[in-house]
């Protein structure tokens, strides 16, 4: 049986993995290699690099990291990140990464998805997508840059019109990060994720607002994603992975052992 | 053992280096090569893909390679694509069938899984069958990862199983021809054991 994935996502700043509150005041981590590493002896399921910084600085940054964590990983991880060229992603998928994330390049240049689709595959492909709930409007919009506050902007994209596109270009998987929710630990955002599911045909991974083990098994039952990612819950130590595979297997839920 | 030579074929496709790297973590020594002596030569070969059928089977026979293949006694490994790439042929590309290496019967047609969503993508449990040997000691229903859309048929050369939907071909067997539609290089410790196994043939 498919087994649904627990993802620890380690945002990237200059080489150093990082986190914030509501995407801001981004504290150092640790190093990299010696995180990921980590996460794969405790079993995560795959493992997502966000390079925070590349998109809104307008420049690729260094990614020979990619290599080096190929190089000790065995299990898939994505790189996310500034990639705006077809050209960018195959150097990271050549430097052994499984799968590249694309999300602010994607709103730019929506023709970039089939592009890279066309290339590499709809495997290879994610398209990360960060959604604002606009109590104002009661509408869920997307958002682009959002990796520097400055330059974040609010796009004319509405939340599940763009889920819609990003598959019909030709997206692989979908990464929902539900912005109201990142970094405050409240539980995942189970409506929203639930409604995209509905017209979501691709694998479904919820990103935003887990901080008890409790929220993973809600979000998998009420909302039917394929894998839940989560950074300070991980990184703190507040949730230790094998001990929430363990809760969700007690709960009937297909966990990888 | 020590002195084998493994080669990974050059097939132009983009997971060579994860398939390298696994290797290396088991401490050997492996070539990345699209040379013909060379890969006649080696001990052990892989057939990494990922991608298109249609664009792999193009690059293969740009870099003439076929004959190369089709003509190998020695283990060969065929890694997801890879894999699908030692049948007939796959119904992948949108136009036409696409022949591929012919190396074990079958073909790769597309998964029927209903409300499931595709690609099949994440870590899935594998049956193989009896005295299977490169599920030696591999318990019956490990998890692998797994990622595609397309699948073979469960046949007489079946080596593995595995579910989603329907039942599929995880592995596939045909005299010195191995070919495996999950990612060992990508599936931990039991990929690493499965890896193991094949460079122990």
């Amino acid at each position: 049986m498919l087994a649904r994935r627990i993802i620890p996502c380690l945002d990237v700043k200059d080489g150093k993995v990082v986190k914030g509150v509501k995407f801001r005041n981004h504290e150092i981590i640790g190093d990299i290699v010696p995180l990921a590493q980590q996460y794969a002896e405790q079993g995560a399921d795959e493992l997502v690099f966000y390079d925070i910084t590349a998109s809104s600085d307008q420049r690729v940054v260094d990614k020979s990291w990619v290599t080096r964590i190929a190089q000790v990983i065995d299990i898939p991880f994505c790189v996310a990140g500034g990639i705006k060229t077809v050209e960018e992603a195959g150097k990271i998928l050549e430097m052994g990464a499984d799968k590249i994330s694309v999300n602010s390049p994607a709103l730019a240049d929506p023709e970039l998805i089939t592009r890279l689709h066309d290339t590499f595959g709809q495997q290879c492909v994610v398209i990360g997508i960060d959604s604002f709930f606009n109590e104002e409007t009661g509408k869920y919009q997307v958002h682009q840059y959002t990796g520097d506050e400055t330059r974040t902007q609010v796009t004319t994209w509405e939340t599940a019109d763009w889920v819609k596109e990003v598959q019909q270009r030709g997206a692989g998987e979908i990464v929902l990060n539900c912005m109201n929710q990142d970094g405050v630990r409240q539980g995942y955002d189970i409506e929203q994720l639930a409604a995209i599911r509905k017209n979501c045909l691709v694998p479904l991974i919820a990103s935003g607002g887990a901080g008890e083990s409790v929220h993973f098994k809600n979000v998998f039952e009420q909302a039917d994603v394929d894998g839940a990612l989560a950074a300070s819950v991980f990184h703190k130590g507040i949730i230790p992975i094998p001990v929430l595979k363990a809760y969700l297997r007690q709960q009937n839920i297909a966990i990888r052992d | 053992m020590v002195s084998q030579q493994i080669v990974i074929v050059n097939t132009g496709c983009a997971n060579i280096s994860s398939v390298k790297f696994a290797v290396k973590r088991l401490g050997l020594p492996v070539t990345v090569s699209d040379d013909l002596a060379v890969i006649q030569k080696a001990d052990k070969v892989f057939l990494p893909g990922v991608g298109s059928a249609n664009a792999a089977m193009a690059s293969i026979e740009k870099k003439q390679l076929v004959s190369c293949i089709q003509c190998l006694t020695q283990p060969v490994l065929g890694i997801c694509l890879g894999m699908q790439l030692m049948v007939e042929k796959s119904e992948e590309s949108l136009s036409d069938s696409t022949h591929c290496l012919g190396l074990i019967p079958g073909e790769v047609k597309r998964l029927q899984v209903g409300d499931l969503r595709l690609p099949h993508m994440g870590w899935n449990t594998v049956i193989p069958v009896a005295d299977a040997p490169l599920f030696k000691g591999i318990d019956a229903g490990s998890y692998f990862y797994f990622v595609h859309s397309f699948a073979v048929a469960v046949s007489e050369f079946t080596m593995a199983s595995c579910q989603y939907g329907m039942e599929f071909s995880a592995g596939i067997h045909k005299d010195n021809f191995f070919g495996v539609q999950f990612h060992p290089e990508r599936s931990s410790d039991a990929g690493a054991h499965l890896l193991k196994n094949f460079i122990d043939l």
